[in-house]
């Protein structure tokens, strides 16, 4: 029990830092990219009162990376947006290794199910 | 109004939403829709998309803090995930398939739930003991109290998991974290002690928040010129509410914020019933 105690401790600990660390560098990559977008388009005027989907080089990862490559402003905070969508994913990815090191072979397959959901979600094609 | 005005007048509201919702415990992203769509006319959706990015960031940032301090447990978490995470993909799929003003009503009501729950003072039940099911999958844990290590056990397992996917298809259908749906399915049904359910759903925010954002993302739900503002105006209040506090008396803000809540509801629920939202 107390080992057990012991080693989820450490765990904790681990997601903590990871957990900052992915806010903090999202939060950074958006301010970046906010900095791009405003020097570029502060001056046009907002529409989001009409709903027409987001062009299809903001949706997907491969074209997000491509764009923010090309200094894109928009790209640039679409990426610090994944970056945040990934930190959650990675935590659940480093729960899964921990457990498996712990030897709970239960929660490494519970935490599976959850990885599973994440990723299909992250990386399906939408229609 | 200019992309420059409207990004720094989102942003000053998001700070707002960010402090109040963390120094009330009631969460920002509650109020960042109705603001969104209420006062600066954004489609909702766009709200919505804008928002679920808002409530990863301090739902992580917040839980970077929580888990350091050794009361949330990690194997709850992750097990009611599975629920959650699944319940975050068919409020998606329900999303996508319903008007925008059904999307405003039930938005109300979960606003004046929420209000109703953040007024009621909770004590904490007397121990229970383990179900076989909770033993099973050992929830039990200890956490930091007043006179060293207090343990508790779990009951309740398959009510909670319902209202845990319940909970994730509200966050998916709306936005938000659902953390009240989060405490209540944990501290009601599973009889978990208040501050460990209260973490442990902050913890568990930001994974149903990703499983619903990466949907929208693909969507093209997220526009980043919204989402900027709100996600970076949201995070800073959290952190700055968070750090305040300590010190603060929240109680009569508390209740200001609750009141505020019950506005917005009672606006989207008829707004959604006129169809003008």
């Amino acid at each position: 029990m107390s080992a057990q105690t012991w080693n989820d401790r450490r765990i904790e600990v681990i997601i903590g830092a990871l957990l900052r660390t992915g806010v903090i560098l999202a939060a950074t990559v958006v301010l970046l990219g906010a900095v791009v977008y405003l020097a570029r388009h502060g001056s046009e005027i907002p529409n989001y009162a009409v709903f027409h989907r987001e062009p299809d080089n903001l949706t997907s990862a491969t074209a997000i990376v491509h764009g923010a490559l090309g200094m894109s402003g928009r790209a640039i905070i679409q990426l610090g947006l994944l970056l945040l969508i990934a930190t959650p994913v990675a935590r659940v990815l480093f729960s899964a290794i921990a457990f498996a090191l712990e030897r709970d072979y239960l929660y490494v397959f519970i935490t599976l199910i959850v990885l599973g959901i994440l990723l299909y979600s992250l990386f399906e094609s939408s229609g | 109004m200019n992309v420059l005005e409207f990004s720094a007048l989102i942003g000053l509201g998001s700070l707002l939403a960010g402090f109040l919702g963390a120094l009330t415990g009631l969460g920002g992203g509650v109020v960042v829709v109705p603001m969104l769509a209420l006062l600066f006319h954004v489609d909702i959706r766009y709200a919505i998309g804008a928002s679920l990015v808002s409530v990863i960031a301090t739902s992580s940032g917040a839980a970077a803090a929580y888990v350091r301090e050794g009361y949330s447990n990690i194997r709850i978490g992750m097990f009611l995930e599975t629920a959650t995470t699944a319940g975050a993909l068919a409020g998606v799929g329900i999303a996508l398939y319903v008007s925008s003003n059904a999307i405003a009503i039930v938005f109300g009501v979960v606003l004046l739930y929420s209000a109703y729950l953040s007024s009621r003072h909770y004590v904490d039940g007397a121990h229970v003991p383990s179900s076989k099911l909770a033993e099973r999958l050992r929830l039990h844990g200890a956490y930091p109290g007043p006179n060293g290590k207090e343990s508790y056990n779990v009951t309740g397992v398959p009510a909670g998991y319902g209202l845990m996917f319940v909970a994730g298809a509200l966050s998916g259908l709306l936005g938000i974290g659902s953390g009240a749906v989060k405490v209540l399915a944990m501290d009601r049904a599973m009889k978990i002690p208040f501050k460990v359910s209260t973490t442990t759903s902050n913890f568990m925010i930001g994974v149903t928040a990703a499983a619903s954002a990466g949907l929208y993302l693909h969507r093209g739900y997220i526009a980043p010129g919204l989402a900027m503002p709100v996600m970076l105006g949201v995070l800073a209040g959290s952190l700055l509410g968070a750090r305040v506090l300590v010190r603060a008396r929240v109680k009569v803000l508390r209740y200001l914020f609750a009141a505020v809540i019950v506005v917005l509801g009672f606006e989207m629920i008829y707004k959604g019933i006129a169809g003008r939202i």
